[in-house]
């Protein structure tokens, strides 16, 4: 046999899925439960929580105690991957700083998600601004997706009737921590609304499911559940899908293009083995990209034809566009009040216990849109970093004996001080709406492959004044709340940093870029999220993403992606796709 | 699931803390398992991670005379009390060797910084930190300890003290001495219910 053959495999699958994500579990979840025939193909290694998770292990059992050496997020988060991967670079263009997280499992970056489930609003859908383009679809059209993922994976909050923020069928939220309580009361102070959060752990018991445990507050969501009472695709949709017998997953393929005749359609794709690096064609009579938002507009730029020559679904010259990240930034300190405060076990959910949903009329203000405040806090788990800078702590507030202590020092005295200040740190991160801009985008590098000779992204992204004042107006209200309660914290960054704005990319929020509309010059999708160019081709995750809110991203794709499932079954029932 | 489910499926009948996740055992192998330095499958660990770990334990970085030092200044920084060890009692130098390792952005500073210690205390009393009488390496350590009434010359030393004072702690509260030493009672599986009454009344904040 060849070293160089491409081995394809003669079995047509009814749908062929490219990832396994939020987007691309849920599809074949719908899929697979209504007797289709489904291949999943996974670029990372299989990872099931159960198994893999890292949940419960003491910072001692990471020799580098929990430090992000390997993983961004530390020893024991669940994301196989980063902003950076070995042998799979991306470019950039124009001094741009787009950062691209990837996360190559099994479920994707579902397993280390905050769970932070927000609905997107009527306006996000429909914009009375202007100032960007409306979606195909409204709130009301995806409502009722909405409410059967709430039912189906669960999620906790509060019904609180603010129209920007959708309320949907929730559980119970966690109480807050006691730094929260500080965070809420000032907030409310400087006229901030404070609610509990929206996240998609069960603090109940699920109703008709049997494999979902319920929570039991370890506040370790980011590590995955073992138990399944947080949401990961890995957990929630895609092993139970397999269990139907219908889906079939692949781990470690690397999906190097979609496939398709004459006539343009998709007849499959091809992929390489990142294990044995041979390569593989498998044919599937529905296309299905979920690869996450910038991979899947890298696939159909990389599947070039004679049908398609510019790349497939892009005869409108679209793919790769409007792609836009959420806004963040962030501030942290302490509350001096609380040095010396009882202890007892305060590890909670690990999603939000509570956060401000945006509260502002954007007439008052000088930029559009808004941005949600998550906040943190308490007596957590120490790891690496504990203790970091206690010089800037030390010397600030009187000691045991009423007396000022020199910043700084060692002995009995400065350990006696880790235990002072233990507990007493508050944190809040603004995620807000950045502008889709038709300017900011990826395309294929001329130049550069990965390490399996495909093509690689090249970004170009600007933030626009829109979102440098929106960060100001973050740094301001975190000092308000900071100042409102008491807390030290240090002075927010200024102009010199677009006040502390981090660099597109880092919220891991990136959507847009394979938009959908009624348009086919204007979009690649219609709103049935299948591409105007070829009729058994659909993308499932963030991609189709006209304008994301200051929601994150994950509730929607869900809903977005069962409703493209159904709609998937339905043209299939009616013979207009295959 | 209800919750007691969850917690049989964890392999707990009841909340202690003592009991972790050995009892969950696998049903059935995943497809990708990196194997540990003693051959023993890893769950949740990707093979380069496993590699990596494997070959920072295969080599030191810090001499003898280094690590003696380092161990020193770690149980000055954090020495025995009547609630607990020491910094050398937790094996914080160990931690500092590996973590030097695993960051090699901390190796220059540190041995740098170990360098400038020796080079100061031989000026000042013909010896090494190591070998001056404890009266002096206190003497050292006070024109380094505070970087807010620090002597012209002396800059560099504090940097590197603050460093280690640092690592120490993170070295020292990640163990078990440290974590019981400070009073963290989670990552056990419970109930989450709020904040106790007794410290919401102590904080007035009953009706927030």
């Amino acid at each position: 046999m060849s070293e160089f053959e491409i081995k394809k495999s003669g079995v047509e699958y009814d749908a062929v899925i490219v990832g396994s994500g939020a987007g691309g579990g849920m599809t074949g979840y719908v899929l697979a439960n209504a007797g289709l025939k489904v291949l999943m193909l996974e670029a990372g290694a299989y990872f099931d929580p159960r198994i893999d998770s890292q949940q419960l292990k003491w910072p001692w059992e990471s020799p580098r105690r929990g430090a992000g050496t390997t993983r961004h997020f530390g020893d024991f988060d669940a994301a196989y991957g980063g902003w950076e991967l070995e042998g799979e670079p991306y470019t950039q263009k124009n001094n741009s700083e787009f950062a691209w997280f990837r996360s190559r499992m099994l479920g994707g970056r579902t397993n280390h998600w905050g769970r932070i489930s927000l609905r997107m609003g009527p306006d996000d859908f429909k914009p009375k601004d202007g100032l960007t383009d409306p979606w195909p679809i409204t709130y009301q059209e995806l409502k009722p997706f909405y409410d059967r993922v709430d039912r189906m994976i669960g999620l906790y909050g509060t019904v609180e009737g603010i129209e920007s923020e959708p309320d949907g069928i929730f559980m119970t939220p966690p109480k807050p921590r006691l730094n929260e309580l500080f965070i809420k009361k000032a907030a409310q102070k400087v006229g901030v609304t404070v609610i509990p959060g929206r996240g998609s752990v069960l603090t109940e018991a699920l109703k008709d499911n049997k494999d979902r445990g319920q929570c039991f507050y370890c506040g370790q969501c980011g590590r995955s559940c073992k138990v399944y009472a947080d949401f990961s695709s890995s957990s929630c949709l895609v092993i139970p899908a397999v269990k139907t017998g219908n889906l079939t997953v692949i781990t470690n393929a690397m999906v190097r293009e979609v496939l398709t005749d004459k006539s343009g359609k998709a007849t499959g794709v091809s992929y390489v083995n990142t294990k044995d690096m041979q390569e593989y064609q498998v044919k599937g009579k529905t296309i299905i990209l979920g690869a996450s938002a910038c991979e899947s507009a890298r696939l159909l730029l990389n599947s070039k034809s004679a049908a398609h020559p510019d790349g497939l679904a892009n005869s409108s010259g679209i793919v790769g566009k409007y792609l836009h990240d959420s806004t963040g930034a962030s501030m942290s300190g302490y509350l001096p009040q609380l040095v010396d405060r009882k202890r007892y076990n305060e590890d909670g959910a690990g999603s939000i216990h509570i956060y401000s949903p945006w509260w502002l009329d954007n007439k008052k203000l000088d930029f559009p849109r808004g941005y949600h405040i998550e906040y943190g806090g308490g007596l957590s788990m120490p790891g690496y970093g504990f203790g970091w800078g206690i010089e800037g702590m030390n010397g600030s507030i009187p000691g045991r004996d009423g007396k000022m202590k020199e910043a700084g020092g060692y002995g009995a005295g400065l350990k006696d001080d880790y235990r002072r200040f233990y507990g007493t740190e508050v944190g809040m991160a603004g995620r807000g709406t950045a502008i889709a801009r038709e300017s900011n985008y990826c395309e294929i590098d001329p130049n550069v492959v990965d390490k399996y000779g495909i093509p690689v992204l090249r970004f170009n992204y600007k933030w626009a004044p829109e979102e440098v004042k929106q960060a100001k107006h973050m740094q301001e209200t975190f000092k308000e709340i900071m100042h409102a309660m008491g807390a030290i914290a240090s002075e927010p960054p200024g102009a010199e940093t677009s006040y502390g704005l981090e660099a597109p990319g880092k919220i891991i929020h990136e959507v847009g870029t394979v938009r959908m509309g009624d348009d086919p010059k204007k979009s690649a999708l219609n709103r049935w999220c299948q591409a105007h160019d070829c009729k058994n081709l659909f993308v499932v995750d963030a991609a189709p993403f006209v304008q994301q809110g200051d929601k994150n991203a994950t509730w929607t794709i869900l809903a977005l992606s069962m409703r493209t499932a159904e709609y998937i079954l339905a043209q299939k029932k009616n013979l207009n796709i295959s | 699931m209800n919750r007691r489910d969850s917690l049989k499926a964890l392999g707990l009948t009841a909340i202690s803390a003592g009991v972790v996740l050995e009892a969950c055992k696998p049903g059935k192998e995943p497809e990708v398992v990196a194997k540990g330095a003693d051959g023993e499958a890893q769950p949740g660990r990707q093979e380069f991670e496993v590699e990596r770990d494997k070959k920072l334990n295969s080599w030191k970085f810090f001499t003898e005379h280094e690590m003696a030092t380092i161990t020193l200044l770690a149980d000055i920084i954090i020495p025995k009390d009547d609630k607990s060890g020491s910094a050398s009692d937790a094996k914080v130098p160990d931690f500092i060797e590996f973590i030097v390792k695993d960051m090699p952005g901390h190796q220059t500073p540190m041995r740098g910084g170990l360098k400038w210690l020796d080079l100061q205390c031989l000026n000042r009393y013909q010896k090494t930190f190591k070998d001056a009488s404890s009266t002096q390496q206190i003497e050292m350590v006070d024109d380094i300890a505070y970087p807010k009434k620090v002597k012209p010359g002396m800059q560099q030393g504090v940097a590197f003290f603050s460093l280690m004072r640092d690592l120490t702690a993170s070295g020292f509260f990640t163990t078990e001495i440290g974590i019981k030493d400070l009073g963290y009672v989670g990552n056990v599986p419970n109930r989450w219910e709020g904040v106790p009454a007794d410290v919401l009344k102590q904080y007035g904040m009953e009706g927030v």
